[in-house]
């Protein structure tokens, strides 16, 4: 199997992945607009990340979405579909023209993803605390099969609160799964406040290092960061790596900048525009 | 565990069929892999852990994870087979089987280990007298209740060469072999292992060879009782229901909740079709301390009680 399209971007992806980036900002919040519906706050705030996972990291091949041997992307956090479909497109997985029917009645586009729906979606996510469990299963299929595949998981911050996510931590520390990646978009917003005033995360580094993982920070905004973290080579890390990428909620938009009312907020007209004129 | 009395001669732990039929599909697949929650003995896998250590995944106490790591393991080209105890592994991670197994339609067999009342004295945060009930909502989740040694190893072989989410309910209770004329089994049909004209008597699990016990105690009387076992709750085996109402009454036999089970899923297929009058046998809700026996006793779960329903009920045809 060859994946030309993340092998010609090896080169310097960044430039692309910039452009990619503002794409999916702009789709997705297209898409939120004419739904009416969506979590277009942390849509921007994951929208750095996946542009550089699709554009520069997975090796992954639209034409053949369950080849046995791809890069697996697990979107953890499940309600930003804004960003997730509109990143699948763009990467050739299915019709730009798709996202136009994002959550009408009997779309593909769920409000939350279904693999036996859309190629690319590896598992269905929507409640939180999920994704993590799923990956440690996938790449625990990868260490006993010593095949060179990697699993990437997308979570909120917020979501960390859920449990789940500490058992399977647990489990992927115990068996040093290096091949596989943890992304905290760590926007420090979840629904209704600050993360830090509804059930403290920090300090969240240290967390992951105590239960045996290789931990980065970066700025998840930084195009450059990102890909140098992400696309290094995981061989002989002998941990499973937690990259904690510091992010904002509506990262993009000045009136949605940090701002928690827009973690599921639509925008009316005028919003729509100034955003529009925003992200130029 | 559980002090519960030995097991007469020549009954058996399904358990025992459970993990020797996973041992011998794996000798073939290499995409069968286990999957336990510090649920090695209890699942009676310390034989695979042995044979296949890289092939046995313990998560350690953490349901929630078992099941996903499950999901998981079949995005990755497994087949697991996830043991670990009933009532944990249902109460538990009813999320991840209902959004990470079922919704997504994964791979994943799940094997609900000492199901029903296994844990007597234990209590009810043991027992596992619900799942039926959770799990058959879940509209493509293979739901399987086998009787006896024989039909564990057909419902395992079939679990694993179904493409597809499965649960099967593994009791630790000692059952006879049961007697066979035409024996064949397939997923979604339910089999009538005596027939009879006046009532019939639907049971899975422990309860089918107690209502064979009851149709003998009846035929006695006169009374010639159909008995059907059904052991896949879903997809339920329609038909054979609406052939056993036409004997004019039905009763159903569980070791579970009389809401929502098996009884319940029968009642739903008559009260639509076809209403004949119905005895819904099984458990009340959360019951008092006692062995497995001792519970299955008290609440005339056994020959005489399945017995004592049935003509009651041949009262109201």
């Amino acid at each position: 199997m060859t994946f030309p399209a993340s092998a010609e971007l090896r080169n310097d992806p960044v430039a692309l992945i910039r452009d990619k980036a503002l794409w999916i900002r702009r789709r997705s919040f297209q898409m939120v607009y004419e739904a009416q519906l969506g979590h277009p706050g942390g849509d921007f705030s994951a929208a750095d990340v996946l542009a550089t996972l699709y554009f520069g990291v997975l090796r992954h091949d639209p034409a053949d979405p369950r080849h046995p041997t791809r890069d697996r992307f697990v979107m953890s956090k499940g309600h930003c579909t804004g960003a997730f479909y509109a990143v699948l497109a763009a990467a050739g997985f299915f019709p730009e023209a798709q996202l136009n029917t994002y959550m009408q009645p009997l779309s593909l586009l769920n409000g939350h993803p279904n693999r036996n729906y859309l190629p690319g979606v590896e598992t269905n996510t929507g409640p939180l605390g999920h994704g993590l469990p799923v990956s440690v299963g996938i790449a625990i299929a990868g260490q006993i099969d010593n095949a060179d595949y990697r699993t990437f998981v997308l979570t909120g911050d917020g979501e960390l609160q859920e449990g789940s996510n500490w058992e399977a931590a647990l489990t992927a520390g115990h068996r040093k799964l290096e091949n596989l990646t943890l992304i905290i978009d760590r926007n420090r917003l979840q629904q209704g406040a600050r993360t830090e005033e509804t059930a403290g995360l920090d300090p969240l580094d240290d967390k992951w290092r105590a239960f045996g993982w290789q931990v980065e920070m970066v700025d998840g905004h930084d195009h450059r960061a990102l890909y140098e973290v992400l696309s290094k080579s995981p061989k002989g890390r002998g941990k499973p790596l937690c990259v904690i990428a510091n992010t904002f909620k509506g990262k993009g938009v000045s009136f949605m900048h940090d701002n928690v009312a827009w973690h599921h907020g639509v925008p009316n007209k005028e919003q729509y525009e100034q955003a529009m004129r925003e992200l130029a | 565990m559980s002090a519960a009395a030995p097991a007469p001669a020549g009954w058996h732990d399904c358990r025992d069929t459970f993990s020797k039929t996973v041992e011998a599909l794996a000798e073939s697949d290499p995409r069968i892999v286990t999957v336990v929650s510090d649920s090695v003995g209890s699942s009676k896998l310390v034989n695979f852990r042995k044979r296949w250590p890289e092939r046995m995944v313990n998560v350690g106490i953490a349901e929630q994870t078992v099941v996903a790591v499950g999901a998981g393991l079949a995005n990755g080209g497994k087949i697991p087979f996830v043991s670990a105890a009933a009532c944990f592994l249902t109460a538990r991670a009813m999320e991840q089987i209902k959004a990470d197994i079922a919704y997504t339609n994964v791979n994943v067999k799940l094997i609900g280990q000492s199901s029903g009342v296994a844990y007597g004295e234990l209590g009810p945060t043991h027992h596992s007298i619900e799942d039926m009930a959770w799990l058959r909502l879940l509209n493509n989740l293979t739901l399987i209740v086998p009787s006896d040694p024989w039909e564990t190893e057909q419902a395992i072989r079939a679990a694993a060469a179904l493409d597809g989410p499965v649960f099967i309910r593994v009791s630790r209770m000692p059952v006879p072999d049961l007697k066979r004329s035409n024996a064949k089994f397939e997923i979604g049909k339910a089999e009538t292992l005596r027939d009879g004209d006046d009532l019939a008597i639907i049971a899975n699990g422990v309860m089918v060879h107690r209502a064979l016990a009851a149709a003998e105690a009846l035929a006695a009387d006169g009374i010639a009782a159909r008995v059907i076992n059904m052991s896949t709750v879903n997809p339920l085996d329609e038909a054979t229901i609406l052939e056993a109402a036409k004997t004019g009454a039905v009763v159903t036999v569980e070791e579970h909740s009389v809401r929502g089970g098996l009884g319940g899923a029968v009642a739903e297929v008559l009260a639509t079709h076809d209403p004949v009058p119905m005895r819904i046998l099984g458990f009340p809700g959360f019951l008092p301390t006692g062995s497995a026996d001792w519970l299955l006793e008290h609440f005339h779960l056994n020959a005489a009680g399945i017995a004592d329903a049935a003509r009651q009920l041949l009262a109201r045809k």
